[in-house]
């Protein structure tokens, strides 16, 4: 099986997010990067579909030259080998991100056939877009099914479920297909020290796309106006519980 | 002056709530041009949403539209799009709706704007759009003769118009290709708990809970009071909790009466999943920690000795 899983490098955002002068990115002198925890378990899938049923998993990101240190994360943990569509660190709308991935992928295929799976996570942490999947595979002709939270592949069709009210829904499409997943679909796995060394050694081939004409034009970011709230301290310790019991019967949880 | 088409999805036998704000906002942008609403087969929720603004009602009938089918739904929409001729097509902010919006664009080779805020008549169509999960805003314009886009979930409210629009059933065009992705069956949910998303009050725990074990008191105030329980990240990356806990802008977005967070300092990803909550009591060691800012109430200490306390309180007051 060959598996390609496809993530993004983003700030590790935690607390108050600064920007940079510009207002078109966030400042991130004082934060690390990673990939969003929905590519975190794309990758940990991938590894553990390749795992069970052989073959190979390729990681791709399009990003800067330093998202190379997101790459070897993923080799980290058990990707094959990498591709890396190189940026000058500039945004890029999803359209034109899934046209550089589309281009990425009927290379690598005319070379060593077509990928089973093309794993992605259901949106980017940063832009949100909820989109680079289901253009990949109306560009391909394959099937995307979005938002899913359980995978099993087996004779050419991978069975995927998505929560839906208190249950879940099964989609079945035929491989070559795109899954979009979420964070919960696996606990990922931490690296280890000689999986991080076994890394270094990985192969990750580069190129550099043009980047188009952007047509969801991103003009500026800004930090949304929250009221910082003062929280009306109750008490400290267990003397407070009077005081929170009191709070539960006047708002009627109690 | 813009001819709009809106995705009115369904939920529950009605016109989903962020599908209504989205009618909404398709008027403000339409003044007073038509505003077109696609239903896909749910003649209960056509006949209900002129009410809600809409001009012109189409539903859209095929024995494939009885389960999700978001290719189906995607060619439906940009079919119908193309025939009006509609300069703004919306779509709600949910799941299904991003999907579903996404697909038409993709269809239509037009880029998407999801998740948006603020959204100003064009051309160009200029809008204000989600990232972070809410914790941070795009303004972007949309260079395309058609804008694609989905409104967040609960920034505008819906309006009623108390009007009524002329319903049209019709029976699309669909082909295999459309059917591919089609739900084929259901896993029921196992039993017992309540749902996160619709507790009246969560109880949850953070990283300050220090242990699986640790979450205890969690669940036993959680019981006392029918609350659900939550947790942060930190807690499903140890492995203490299982992801379906989670709250946060990976996990469950939450919107109980009353939220209390144990031990949780209040990371971004975790306030973007609690913005629907009413009220929040913090319960921490540090008052200094970022959730205090978002917080209505705070109780300063250690967890493991204040739940036990509030729990023996509310035996007590229930006792007496």
């Amino acid at each position: 099986m060959r598996v390609l899983v496809c993530v993004k490098r983003v700030p590790a955002v935690a607390g108050r997010i600064t920007l940079t002068d510009d207002e078109r990115a966030i400042d991130t002198k004082y934060v690390g990067f990673q990939v969003g925890p929905h590519e975190e378990c794309a990758v940990e899938e991938a590894v553990r579909l390749v795992e069970a049923h052989g073959g190979e998993s390729v990681v791709l990101t399009l990003g800067p030259a330093e998202a190379v240190e997101q790459l070897r994360d993923a080799m980290a943990i058990g990707a094959t080998r990498a591709i890396h569509l190189v940026t000058d660190g500039e945004d890029w709308d999803a359209e034109s991100t899934a046209g550089a991935i589309v281009d990425a992928i009927r290379e690598d295929e005319a070379a060593n056939g077509p990928f089973d799976l093309v794993l992605l996570g259901n949106e980017a942490a940063d832009s949100g877009g909820y989109q680079v999947a289901v253009r990949i595979g109306r560009i391909l002709g394959r099937p995307t099914v979005t938002g899913i939270k359980g995978l099993t592949v087996a004779g050419g069709t991978a069975r995927c479920e998505q929560e839906a009210g208190a249950g879940r829904d099964v989609y079945e499409v035929r491989t070559p297909a795109l899954v979009a997943v979420l964070e919960g679909i696996n606990l990922p796995r931490y690296p280890s020290v000689p999986g991080r060394i076994r890394a270094k050694s990985k192969p990750i081939a580069t190129s550099s796309p043009a980047r188009p004409a952007q047509r969801l034009e991103m003009l500026r970011l800004v930090v949304p106006a929250t009221e910082a709230k003062q929280a009306q301290i109750l008490g400290r310790g267990a003397a407070a519980a009077p005081a929170v019991v009191e709070l539960l019967a006047s708002v009627g949880v109690l | 002056m813009a001819t709009v088409l809106v995705l009115v999805t369904a939920a529950e036998g009605a016109g989903d709530k962020v599908a209504l704000q989205a009618l909404t906002l398709g008027r403000q942008l339409a003044a007073g041009d038509a505003v077109h609403a696609l239903v896909l087969g749910d003649e209960a929720v056509a006949s209900e949403i002129g009410a809600w603004g809409a001009t012109s009602v189409h539903v859209a009938k095929h024995p494939a539209l009885d389960v999700p089918a978001p290719d189906a739904a995607a060619r439906i929409l940009d079919d119908l799009a193309g025939s009006l001729g509609a300069d703004v097509v919306i779509g709600p902010g949910t799941d299904e709706g991003n999907t579903i919006l996404a697909r038409t664009a993709a269809r239509g080779g037009l880029p998407f704007a999801a998740n948006c805020t603020v959204v100003t008549a064009g051309p160009p169509v200029s809008v204000t759009r989600s990232r972070w999960g809410g914790s941070l805003l795009e303004e972007a314009v949309i260079n395309a003769e058609r804008a694609v886009l989905t409104v967040a979930a609960h920034v505008i409210e819906a309006v009623g118009t108390g009007g009524s629009a002329p319903v049209t059933t019709f029976s699309p065009q669909l082909d295999d290709a459309d059917l591919a992705v089609r739900v084929v069956g259901r896993v029921p949910a196992p039993a017992g708990g309540v749902s996160l998303s619709d507790a009246k009050v969560v109880v949850s725990g953070g990283r300050g809970a220090g242990s699986s074990d640790g979450f205890g008191p969690i669940v036993e105030l959680a019981s006392l009071l029918g609350a659900a329980v939550g947790c942060s990240r930190a807690v499903t990356i140890a492995g203490w909790r299982p992801h379906t806990e989670q709250v946060g802008q990976t996990g469950t977005k939450i919107a109980p009466d009353l939220y209390i967070a144990a031990g949780i300092s209040g990371a971004t990803q975790h306030l973007a999943g609690t913005k629907g909550a009413k009220r929040i009591l913090a319960i921490n060691k540090d008052g200094e920690a970022p959730i205090m800012t978002a917080a209505d109430y705070a109780v300063l200490g250690d967890m493991a000795e204040v739940l036990p306390a509030i729990s023996a309180e509310i035996r007590r007051v229930r006792g007496a």
